[in-house]
């Protein structure tokens, strides 16, 4: 389960001042059900999932992640999360196993726990003819499977995903998709980030629509259509935000 | 566990640094291809140069002359010099080196020489090298006409030869070879180790930081559960050793290449002059640069993980290696002492006492207070990489 509470980070930057990328975002996910972060880019759904996965500190406010508080306890909370995103990249000069050899090592697993660990995965994700090739000769797919193993290596409760589709083909795509259903229905809490709303009808079970650094609204798909009155939930997504940016942007957009 | 994660952290950089060609040339094949090539290669050329120089008959013109035509023409017959004509003006001549000297001969030299001390004259292009061997010719064949005339003077007085040079004087060293070398040539061992140092450690620091932000693997990485502190002291292990294997490298390969160069001397001309460093001594700079070498690693790491790419990285640590050059040749300037305030400036220091340590001088004091400052110094250096470790505007600048 992960329950943010609070949760504000301001950053400081020299031309623009004062920056506040996520202010004061509390909600809760459910182990076996997938929570959407919905926003557009800036929104401030990855420097959210980055404070879940304790890569970033929170100015304000905290989260328990399965338990364990992401300000009090940040290593423990990166035990229990697997964190992939576009920008989690693989070691170009390791190959396939000893990439998440390594990362099985650094979560404490002993070699032959780690051992039984890697061969159950590579089976499962058909990689054992990649196993020992360099990451930087991979194929996309491959680096795919390579990234969902390294997250997968300890077995994580807790899955982050931030907008991890971006830029990948159809097939890539595809894979991860059937990753983040798997880890549903193995029981394991879900997070993801995403401006695609096919994905979003897809895989969510709620959704929580963040703009502008703020929780503006949250639910289920089905609660989300009958409180707007509409099915298109891109067309919800549009009206939610305009409602509240600047009037004068908000008369341009209609 | 602490050590059990900086552990898997450095055995896995040192695998990834083994794989890397970059690496491989930067740590292992410049040093142990610098010396051989700086020492046998560029020594061979400019012996081969001189020498051809030297073979080589100079195009010389004479002034005057012409009431001495015996000192004329046996100045024309010696050997490697040949005699040109020409209506164009000597110094014109020279500085287009259409010639390489020309010699002016006082009137009456052969016949009243000895009467007035009108000089001979050579004129030469100074620091041009076939030039200067033509003076020296010409020089060397003035020297033994003077002597042969003072000889038949003597003897024509009935005089004994020492009459003109009743004593000699002799200089006679009475320091060991190792001191000699100290003085010498014991500045360069010092910079060299500290520049290998560095430069051993440039890479693999930008490679480390930068070079992970550049891949997008430094987000990968801090998602998992290891401390920052434990992955930046994996990550500054690989980089100090990297600086040191260079720097052992270096110091190994100039031996090696000037013990060939000595050794092909040796056999060639016979003689030799035999410069001799202590082992201890070399292990004794070792050791006395390895604080040096830590603070350099973990400087570099803190520099270049400022960086966004390694090209941002390159254009902070460029400059660095002038601060490091600068205090580094100090020392190798002659008349500069280790004194009580010298000993607490970074580099310089160290610098200055190897060079104390390869003429086998051992100051104890000075010893402990610079390897204390120098522990102090790269103590900073650690706990500030540490500390930018922990920084998200450093870590995740842009």
């Amino acid at each position: 389960m992960i329950e943010a509470r609070s949760l504000s980070k301001r950053f400081h930057d020299k031309k623009r001042g004062q920056i506040c990328a996520v202010e004061n975002v509390s909600f809760t996910c459910q182990p076996g059900s997938i929570y959407g972060l919905l926003g557009a880019n800036g929104a401030g759904k990855t420097t959210t999932l980055r404070m879940l996965a304790t890569i970033l500190e929170p100015t304000d406010g905290t989260a328990l992640v399965f338990g364990h508080d992401i300000v009090e306890h940040p290593a423990r909370v990166r035990s229990s999360v697997g964190f992939l995103s576009t920008a989690t990249a693989l070691y170009p000069r390791l190959t396939a196993q000893e990439m998440v050899e390594y990362f099985g090592r650094l979560n404490g697993l002993d070699e032959a726990t780690l051992k039984k660990r890697i061969d159950d995965i590579f089976n499962r994700l058909d990689m054992n003819s990649f196993r020992d090739r360099r990451c930087d000769k991979l194929s996309t797919g491959m680096k795919q499977k390579t990234s969902i193993a390294r997250t997968l290596v300890h077995d994580p409760p807790v899955m982050i995903f931030d907008e991890p589709t971006l830029g990948l083909d159809i097939m890539a795509a595809r894979t991860i998709v059937a990753f983040i259903r798997e880890c549903r229905e193995a029981g394991k809490t879900v997070i993801l980030s995403t401006h695609v709303m096919s994905e979003v009808e897809k895989l969510c079970d709620v959704i929580g629509v963040i703009h502008n650094g703020s929780l503006l609204a949250e639910g289920t798909p089905a609660q989300l259509r009958e409180e707007h009155r509409e099915k298109d939930l891109e067309e919800i997504f549009v009206r939610i935000v305009t409602a509240h940016v600047d009037p004068r942007v908000a008369a341009e957009v209609s | 566990m602490s050590a059990r994660n900086i552990g898997i952290v450095y055995r896995k950089e040192l695998l990834e640094a083994l794989r890397d060609r970059r690496t491989l040339i930067s740590t292992i094949l410049v040093p142990i291809l610098l010396f051989p090539i700086l020492t046998v290669g560029v020594g061979y050329a400019v012996a081969s140069l001189i020498e051809k120089a030297e073979r080589e008959p100079a195009r010389i013109m004479i002034l005057g002359g012409s009431d001495s035509p015996a000192i004329v023409s046996s100045l024309i017959k010696s050997k490697n010099l040949i005699m040109v004509r020409e209506p164009a003006n000597y110094v014109d001549l020279i500085s287009n080196k259409k010639i390489r000297a020309a010699v002016e001969i006082p009137p009456g030299l052969q016949s009243g020489a000895g009467t007035d001390y009108s000089p001979v004259k050579i004129y030469m292009y100074s620091g041009d090298l076939k030039s200067t061997t033509a003076a020296k010719r010409i020089a060397d064949f003035f020297n033994d006409y003077r002597e042969n005339l003072a000889r038949e003077r003597l003897t024509a007085q009935k005089l004994p030869a020492t009459f003109l040079k009743p004593f000699d004087i002799k200089e006679q060293n009475v320091v060991s070879e190792e001191k000699v070398a100290g003085e010498t040539i014991g500045g360069i061992i010092p910079y060299l180790v500290i520049i290998m140092c560095l430069t051993g450690a440039m890479y693999p620091a930008m490679d480390l930081t930068a070079g992970e932000k550049e891949r997008a693997t430094m987000e990968t990485i801090l998602s998992s559960p290891i401390s920052r502190t434990h992955l930046v002291l994996g990550k500054f292990l690989l980089v100090l050793t990297a600086s040191l294997v260079t720097a052992a490298l270096s110091v190994t390969s100039m031996g090696v290449s000037s013990w060939i160069f000595q050794h092909f001397q040796e056999q060639s001309s016979g003689s030799v002059m035999h410069i001799t460093i202590g082992r201890g001594a070399v292990l004794a700079v070792f050791l006395v640069a390895l604080p040096l070498a830590v603070m350099f690693s973990a400087a570099l790491l803190t520099i270049a993980l400022f960086a966004k790419s390694y090209k941002e990285a390159q254009s902070y640590i460029s400059p660095l290696m002038i601060v490091v050059i600068v205090p580094a040749i100090a020392a190798m300037l002659p008349g500069v002492e280790l004194t009580p305030r010298l000993s607490l400036v970074p580099i310089l220091n160290v610098s200055l006492l190897c060079k104390d340590l390869i003429a086998g001088t051992y100051h104890w004091n000075s010893i402990a207070l610079i390897f204390l400052s120098t522990c102090v110094y790269a103590g900073a250096a650690i706990f500030i990489a540490v500390k930018m470790f922990h920084r998200e505007s450093v870590l995740f600048r842009s």
